[in-house]
């Protein structure tokens, strides 16, 4: 998401005087997340994971869907990740897992970002009655039991990869339409914004040059985040049964090795890659998401306690989100 | 005469939440192409058999009458009878529960302590060698997957540390001579540490980066540099200005949390063969045995709701300001 350049200067040309930075929230995010090391970190790993899942039938040394050695065989330079239940290779099994959990962590992020985006909008910048409205259906799915529901439809509608994005993308939009909302509320009342309006600017224009810059980076940050969940819930209800059939996720091969007995036969090989990947993924997510959120909300940026290298918070580009 | 009027209001939500989730429930299960009972697998489901079920659920009479129907019968405590077990679902939830209870008393008090702890801590001695050992340390176990973690606990920690890894007590116990009611409890307890353990491992992770977000968060303020202007150590800071305040989201965080442990915890009774509500939940699954499946969801829901209303009377207690709002 990039601002036209007009707008940007448009934009800095009053940002100054309602002391916001005055590169707009973006450039703000460009110049402070990628000194943290952290993000990079993040990032890095996201991207491999990212090539694994596009070009893993490529890089799969065997077929993950035939035989390739021995039952449970143990790693070697043939089989470097060893081999499952039924003698196929987990490297490549490993490989292949990637591309279904990537798409199901994307894909339900942007389902949920794409509920929660809209309603946070809605509710923060028209108020009024929808705005009760929404909040009111928000508090109700907020306290509906995540994984209790995800169990349930997806054993009543069936184990299918679309059902779990759905299912997934459904539940977890609430936290960031909250967000959201608050975030819009605070900048529709930001001088600028109300100074455009008075201008004559509609509804679309204030949304889309105004609110939606300032808002975008925390619905990423958010969104990101997201994907952690949904890859954590995709294993959680593919462990039980629930997971499409068809389809090799890391979920999946975390259940095959459960119930191919890979504990009694003590082949850690089967268990330990696939949630290392999870695991790398969604710390991935967090790290990336913690820090985008790090850098739009300098609150958190205390200076050292410890070492007593204390600063004032700085007042510039503060975020009154709540 | 404000807090009051805050407390009747918080209830009333909870009441209509119940009412939400209740229908729901019923929405959902009903919603299913086909009906519950097509789905149903166990061996003696004949058509006669379907029927019969049929009609005892009132699957025969309008959408409306099968709600008035299916709402009666959960005000007056009935949850249907096990399509498995063909016995109240209630009577068959009982004996799970109280397995399952103590165990995640267990996993969350390790939890709550040692999270604490930690998070303080790390925001205590921010940005040195131990915050980052400690948030790093939280950070992986927050990231695991719970059901990964518990196989990786029977992978490595069981032999170690001689633990039992499935079931909730030992067949053999007993079978040589009487055992002592001692004896029957420690060995609950030694099957119950694992499936604790990574509950709690789980649940440090998130209780750790509350507790260390939340302290950052109030030492941000402006009281605690009026607190460092008068020269007050940085322990005593923490203590005095920054837990106090930070108590509250802390508090309110964790209550909340506690409402969805017993769902968080369906997998790792599953890998632990622990004859709880978890294992309870993946047989109903198995099986699409429904009243259970559909009393389970009440259950959990219930116990979000009740938790949520706990953290909202600890939110009021710790800050009467919230009231004001």
């Amino acid at each position: 998401m990039t601002v036209p350049p007009t707008a940007l200067d448009e934009q800095a040309a009053v940002a100054d005087l309602a002391g916001l930075p005055a590169r707009g929230r973006l450039g703000f995010l460009r110049s402070e997340v990628f000194r943290r090391p952290a993000m990079l970190v993040g990032l890095g790993i996201l991207a491999f994971f990212v090539f694994l899942a596009i070009f893993g039938p490529w890089i799969e040394p065997y077929d993950p869907s035939t035989q390739s050695g021995a039952v449970y065989e143990p790693p070697s330079s043939a089989h470097w990740l060893g081999t499952d239940d039924a003698g196929a290779d987990m490297l490549s099994l490993v490989i292949e897992g990637a591309r279904v959990s990537m798409i199901v962590g994307f894909a339900a992020a942007l389902v949920a970002m794409l509920i929660g985006g809209t309603v946070g909008l809605w509710s923060g910048f028209y108020g009024g009655k929808s705005d009760t409205v929404l909040m009111r259906i928000t508090d109700y799915v907020l306290v509906i039991p995540d994984i209790p529901l995800m169990i349930i439809v997806a054993a009543l509608f069936g184990r299918s990869l679309t059902n779990i994005i759905l299912i997934i993308g459904i539940i977890y939009w609430t936290s960031t339409a909250r967000l959201i909302r608050a975030q819009t509320k605070s900048v529709r009342e930001r001088t600028y914004v109300k100074r455009a309006r008075a201008l004559g600017a509609g509804n679309q224009r204030l949304i889309g040059k105004h609110v939606l810059p300032q808002v975008m980076p925390l619905l990423i940050a958010n969104t990101v985040i997201t994907v952690a969940i949904a890859i954590f819930a995709e294993t959680y209800i593919t462990f039980l049964g629930l997971g499409d059939p068809e389809l090799t996720s890391w979920g999946k091969l975390i259940e095959n090795a459960f119930k191919g007995d890979a504990v009694l036969n003590d082949a850690w090989w089967a268990i330990v890659p696939p949630g290392v990947c999870v695991t790398l993924v969604i710390l991935a997510c967090t790290m990336v998401g913690m820090a985008m959120e790090d850098a739009l909300n300098p609150r958190l940026r205390v200076g050292h306690l410890a070492v007593r290298r204390f600063r004032l918070r700085p007042l510039k580009g503060a975020v009154d989100s709540e | 005469m404000r807090s009051a009027d805050y407390l009747i209001k918080r209830i009333l939500f909870a009441i209509v939440t119940v009412f939400i989730a209740i229908t729901l429930n019923f929405v959902l299960f009903r919603a299913v192409p086909g009906d519950a009972v097509d789905a149903l697998r166990c061996r003696q489901c004949s058509p006669q058999f379907k029927e019969q079920v049929r009609q005892e659920l009132g699957l025969d009479e309008s959408r409306w009458e099968q709600y008035k129907l299916y709402v009666t019968d959960l005000l007056h405590g009935d949850l249907g009878t096990s399509l498995r077990s063909q016995k109240e679902v209630r009577g068959e939830l009982i004996e799970p529960l109280k397995n399952t209870l103590p165990m995640i008393a267990l996993g969350t008090l390790f939890a709550i302590v040692f999270g604490t702890i930690t998070g303080v801590i790390s925001a205590w001695r921010r940005d040195t060698v131990l915050d980052k050992t400690g948030l790093w340390t939280s950070l992986a176990f927050y990231s695991m997957p719970t059901q990964w973690l518990g196989l990786l606990m029977v992978l490595f920690v069981a032999g170690a540390l001689g633990l039992p890894t499935s079931g909730i007590e030992d067949p053999t116990l007993g079978v040589l001579g009487d055992a002592s009611t001692w004896d029957v409890m420690v060995d609950r307890l030694r099957h119950m540490i694992l499936p604790a353990l990574t509950l709690g491992l789980v649940l440090y992770g998130d209780y750790a980066l509350i507790t260390r977000s939340a302290l950052l968060e109030t030492l941000g303020e402006d009281y605690v540099l009026t607190a460092r202007a008068k020269g007050l150590s940085n322990w005593a800071i923490v203590r005095k200005h920054g837990l106090r305040n930070a108590l509250l989201p802390i508090t309110t965080l964790i209550a909340l949390s506690l409402g969805f442990i017993i769902g968080g915890s369906i997998t790792i009774e599953y890998v632990f063969s622990y004859p709880g509500i978890g294992l309870e939940t993946v047989e109903a699954i198995d099986q699409r045995d429904w009243p259970v499946l559909q009393a389970i969801f009440l259950l959990l829901t219930f116990s979000v709701i009740l938790f949520n209303l706990v953290a909202d009377l600890l939110y009021v207690k710790l800050d009467p300001r919230v009231v004001e709002a």
